[in-house]
């Protein structure tokens, strides 16, 4: 049979019927499976693909002081992302945009890294850009596939250097903080906390972030927001801080007549409260916003005045004379001697113990002092005699227990801890076992040696003493919803009642003019602090109204040479504080106070049979 | 029904074709930012202008004198071919390729589409002038070398879709003039053992199989031991061959094996078309409204995956229905062919219907991963200048036999 006759045909022609069948049969099956059976699969994978989403980050919580001035708060401010489908198209579009933008290759290389790390995700090209800048993208967004520009806060400090360490700043969180999980909830490129109140209170200043859907092409090109925000953002709590800001404005202003670099804190001795905290030199926090400038930075870093350091917590002195009080009250505490009690050996300008000579800081004697009378001259010879009196091992447990060798647990990351030795094995690992001598007790008896306190810890311990339980206040910049209110109790508050009158006499006797001071009373310290590497650092502290203390201000002055200078500077900002911003002063208070400057600490030599020290 | 005439189902087939194919070319330009898509819908009319004016020249052309000319057409092809890989260049979405014939910068067309109507009416003057159909793998010899020619030189611009074509008409013919099936099955087994190389158990079994048929058939002994030959040939090159594909072809291959090993790059076609099918779900998104295809999701929207636009946006539904016209124009397709007045003509038809079914199957299967992707138009939809004439120029083909057949009386009923 030829094979084009019509039966044979007509068989194949059905045949081949068949296969166009069957073929469009499988073909529609596959579309019913994807279509019909898994329609509901890849409707979401539609979704997904081109809807995503946007964080919107929330506002940061405003921080205001005790009277609801604003010291920290948000600005709107304009942030380019940029997200790209591949390597290949995020790099075309951040090639073109880089004409348009200030983009040096730091920057560029930074970016580089974010979208290495979440190549998903919109990726930040550059914060606070200037409008501009924004305005020129803009119009021409159609040729630049992936970029969002939108408008989020911006921290901004409206008073940044007068107030620059308390609060901190904020700054992008790095990889290793989000894999630690420090901070909970934030996410890449989220901006933290750092140092200060910022720091301190991060968790209740963050918010919780937000999230926008929008409609992007393959490109990354954004085509519109669909049906605006879909996750508002939640702002941060606000944060009342127990600062005055205007006497910590006015502490800013005055602090330059007397220094360069030190720092001031006033303190309400009751609750703890910080009233102001300045810390020399300072720094404007708004300069870290949108990430520092890296010649800035590396100046600040290099800078021997190190502006970044918070000097009220993290700067370490020798307490120097306003610790002849510590030891006054440990001797009280202990029983060693009573506020009218005279040592063996009266102050002819120094101290004989042994081979050595202790110098009084005045040469020509203050003769036989009561311990009130020591504290008011700030007699050397009888606080040498004092120490050797407690006795080193009981010196350093009760410092210990008053609370000179740990943290005061302000509410402000960084605090250092005092340098204070828990024991004499201190001085065994220091000096060796046999490398010392009782000499380390005449030191660390008129606040000299080893041993170093904040003034956060110094002003702790001048709260104690201006309070009536006995108690050192915890001080705190934000007030404490659930803490008790019970601060540790470390004296008996008679032995402290007993030490106020020595120092408000301090004040009284070295001043003309204080009764033009509307008749305050204030008790005080001074102290001169001996520095090996130049000028003595300066010390004062006092507190006011003597009688029923409302405030303690203390100060130190790096380089101020003299307490009593900066006396001046700590009664006037008392009275800034007690009788408002419009106090008449009268003329320009001047202080004669004693130039108690210690004497250098004594060399510290070794051991002798003679000058053993019982341990 | 009238027995003379313009065969009115074929006409009725191939508007219900071309029409929503210019619908969905069309919607295909409508993205929400422009490509180069957006107005190529225009084009494409003017291109089916030109073809219907082809078409209806070519349907005034005696069968005698076209079954006269085919040899010149053919070399004249297969020159062009050849030019083709000397001066060719790429264009669009194959900018790797030689497949453009250009003159001064002005691209004129595919050659290889010209060489697939060309091969058509070669293989179809060879067969038809033969009193017996080929029953044995040497008188398959000639077909093979008529279609062979072509396919090697379309296979080395490089143009494996095209290539796939070649081998749908081939068996298409074949298996019209009736040739057994065990005979096609073995001028195919070096194919299939080519594909099958890549797993050796599989191909194990494959030599075992194709030893055991040529047992069974008793082809000459020769024959038999070139076939069984060449069998095993393919599986020791397949490798070298693998290599020596363009890393691009190779990376079709393998993302259609898997396209998730590399879902932004290799795979994304097959992924986003997948989307674009499935998300259209019974309904579709409705006209001018399929997000894929609106926001640059689905690559080449306008040729290689514009069926996609049209399940995205008219669902399951459209499909069948499109499906099912598809169908109905291959049965008119069979129906011309069966009745053709004279062998020539009558196989002309068959290697038309293989042309064309290997394009539809091969480019609708690709987008539901029943095929790799290999690039081809799917006839009527795809924009695409010389493959739409080729194809009008087919159906002025197909209009002629069944004229011819009408006028002649030879129809039943």
């Amino acid at each position: 049979m030829n094979w084009n006759h019509p039966h044979s045909l007509s068989r194949r022609a059905f045949s081949a019927s068949v296969f166009v069948g069957g073929v469009f049969l499988v073909l529609g099956g596959a579309f019913f499976r994807l279509q019909v059976l898994g329609s509901d699969q890849y409707a979401v994978q539609s979704r997904n693909n081109r809807l995503r989403p946007v964080v919107l980050p929330a506002p940061r919580g405003i921080i205001v002081d005790r009277n609801r001035v604003v010291l920290a708060t948000n600005v709107p401010s304009y942030t380019i992302s940029l997200m790209a489908l591949n390597e290949t198209a995020f790099l075309a579009t951040l090639d073109s945009i880089t004409k348009y933008t200030s983009l040096d290759s730091v920057m560029r290389a930074a970016v580089l890294r974010r979208y290495e790390r979440s190549p998903d995700d919109p990726v930040l090209v550059m914060r606070d850009a200037p409008f501009e800048m924004v305005a020129t993208l803009e119009e021409r967004k159609s040729s630049f596939p992936g970029l969002i520009v939108q408008t989020e806060p911006k921290r901004h400090y409206p008073h940044g250097d007068i107030v620059s360490h308390l609060l901190g700043y904020v700054g992008e969180v790095s990889e290793e903080e989000l894999a630690s999980r420090r901070f909970v909830g934030a996410r890449m490129g989220s901006l933290v906390g750092r140092g200060g109140l910022e720091g301190q209170y991060d968790s209740r200043l963050r918010g919780l972030d937000g999230e926008r859907l929008v409609v992007v092409d393959a490109l990354g090109r954004t085509i519109k927001d669909e049906g605006g925000e879909q996750l508002a953002p939640q702002q941060g709590d606000t944060l009342r801080a127990t600062l005055d800001f205007g006497l910590q404005r006015y502490v800013a202003g005055l602090f330059p007549k007397f220094g360069e670099r030190g720092a001031v804190i006033a303190m309400d001795p009751r609750s703890g409260e910080i009233l102001a905290m300045y810390s020399a030199p300072t720094y404007d926090p708004n300069e870290f916003i949108g990430g520092v400038d890296p010649d800035l930075w590396s100046e600040w870093l290099a800078s021997e005045s190190t502006p970044l350091l918070n000097r009220a917590v993290q700067g370490l002195y020798p307490p120097a004379s306003p610790w002849k009080l510590a030891l006054a009250l440990m001797a009280l505490e202990r029983g060693d001697a009573t506020l009218d009690g005279k040592m063996p050996i009266q102050c002819t300008g120094g101290y004989q113990y042994f081979s050595r000579y202790f110098r009084c800081w005045k040469s020509s004697g203050h003769g036989d002092l009561t311990l009130a009378e020591a504290i008011e001259q700030s007699c050397d010879v009888y606080f040498y005699q004092l120490g050797l009196k407690v006795g080193l091992g009981n010196m350093l447990l009760e410092g210990g227990r008053i609370g000179f060798a740990g943290r005061t647990g302000i509410d402000l990351p960084g605090e250092v801890a005092p340098i204070f030795p828990a024991t004499t094995a201190y001085f065994d690992s220091l000096y060796g076992s046999r490398g010392w001598t009782n000499a380390v007790t005449l030191n660390l008896a008129i606040g000299q040696g080893e041993n170093s306190q904040t003034l956060i810890s110094m002003m702790r311990f001048y709260s104690l003493l201006a309070r009536d339980d006995g108690r050192a206040p915890t001080p705190m910049l934000v007030v404490q919803e659930e803490t008790s209110s019970e601060f540790p109790l470390v004296a008996s508050p008679e032995n402290v009642a007993k030490l106020r009158s020595p120092l408000e006499m301090v004040v009284a006797r070295g001043t003309a003019v204080r009764s033009r001071i509307a008749n305050l009373h204030i008790a005080g310290k001074t102290g001169t602090a001996q520095n090996p590497h130049g000028l003595d650092h300066g010390w004062f502290i006092g507190f006011a109204p003597a009688e029923a203390p409302e405030v303690v201000v203390g100060a130190i002055v790096e380089f101020g040479e003299h307490g009593s200078s900066i006396a001046r500077m700590v009664t006037q900002i008392i009275a800034r504080h007690l009788l408002g911003p419009d106090a008449d002063l009268g003329r320009p208070v001047t202080w004669v106070l004693p130039s108690d400057s210690v004497p250098a600490s004594a060399v510290v030599e070794p051991d002798s049979a003679l000058q053993r020290v019982r341990r | 029904m009238r027995r003379t005439g313009i065969d009115r189902p074929l006409l009725l087939a191939v508007a219900a074709l071309i029409l929503p194919g210019i619908a969905t070319l069309y919607s295909a330009g409508q993205t929400d930012f422009p490509t180069i898509a957006a107005g190529i819908w225009q084009r494409q009319i003017i291109w089916i202008a030109i073809g219907v004016v082809g078409a209806a020249v070519i349907f005034r052309v005696p069968y005698r004198l076209l079954e006269w000319l085919t040899p010149f057409l053919y070399v004249a092809s297969v020159a062009l071919l050849l030019a083709t890989l000397v001066v060719g260049t790429g264009a669009g979405t194959a900018a790797g390729t030689k497949s453009w014939i250009a003159i001064a910068g002005v691209r004129l067309g595919q050659p290889a589409e010209l060489a697939k109507l060309a091969t058509i009416l070669m293989l179809a003057r060879h067969l038809a002038s033969r009193r017996h159909q080929p029953r044995s793998a040497f008188e398959l010899l000639p077909s093979g070398i008529i279609v062979g020619i072509p396919l090697l030189l379309v296979g080395l611009q490089p143009d494996l879709g095209s290539a796939l074509v070649f081998l749908g008409i081939f068996f298409s013919m074949l298996f019209w003039v009736g040739v057994s099936p065990w005979l096609l099955l073995l001028a195919a087994s070096p194919i299939i053992s080519l594909i099958l190389a890549f797993s050796t158990g599989l191909w194990g079994a494959w030599i075992v199989l194709i030893t055991v048929l040529l047992l069974w058939l008793r082809p000459y002994i020769l024959e038999a031991l070139v076939m069984w030959g060449m069998n095993v040939l393919m599986g020791v090159v397949a490798l070298r061959l693998w290599m020596g594909l363009a890393s691009y072809q190779q990376n079709r291959i393998l993302s259609f094996l898997n396209p998730e090993i590399d879902p932004r790059a290799t795979g994304w076609n097959v992924i986003q078309a997948k989307v674009a099918i499935g998300s259209g779900g019974l309904l579709g998104k409705g006209f001018l409204e399929g997000t894929q295809k609106r926001l640059a999701f689905l690559p080449s929207q306008h040729t290689d995956f514009v069926y996609p636009v049209l399940a995205e946006e008219f669902g399951f539904l459209g499909v069948v229905v499109s499906l099912f016209l598809f169908a109905m124009f291959f049965f008119v397709l069979i129906r011309v062919a069966r009745h053709a007045v004279d062998t020539f003509s009558c196989v002309v038809v068959a290697g038309i219907a293989g042309l064309m079914l290997t394009h539809v199957v091969v480019n609708v299967g690709m987008s539901v991963r029943l095929m790799p992707v290999t690039g081809i138009p799917l006839p009527f939809y795809s924009y695409g200048g010389s493959f739409m004439v080729i194809c009008l120029l087919c159906i002025g083909l197909t209009l002629r036999v069944a004229w011819d057949s009408r006028l002649g009386g030879y129809l039943e009923g």
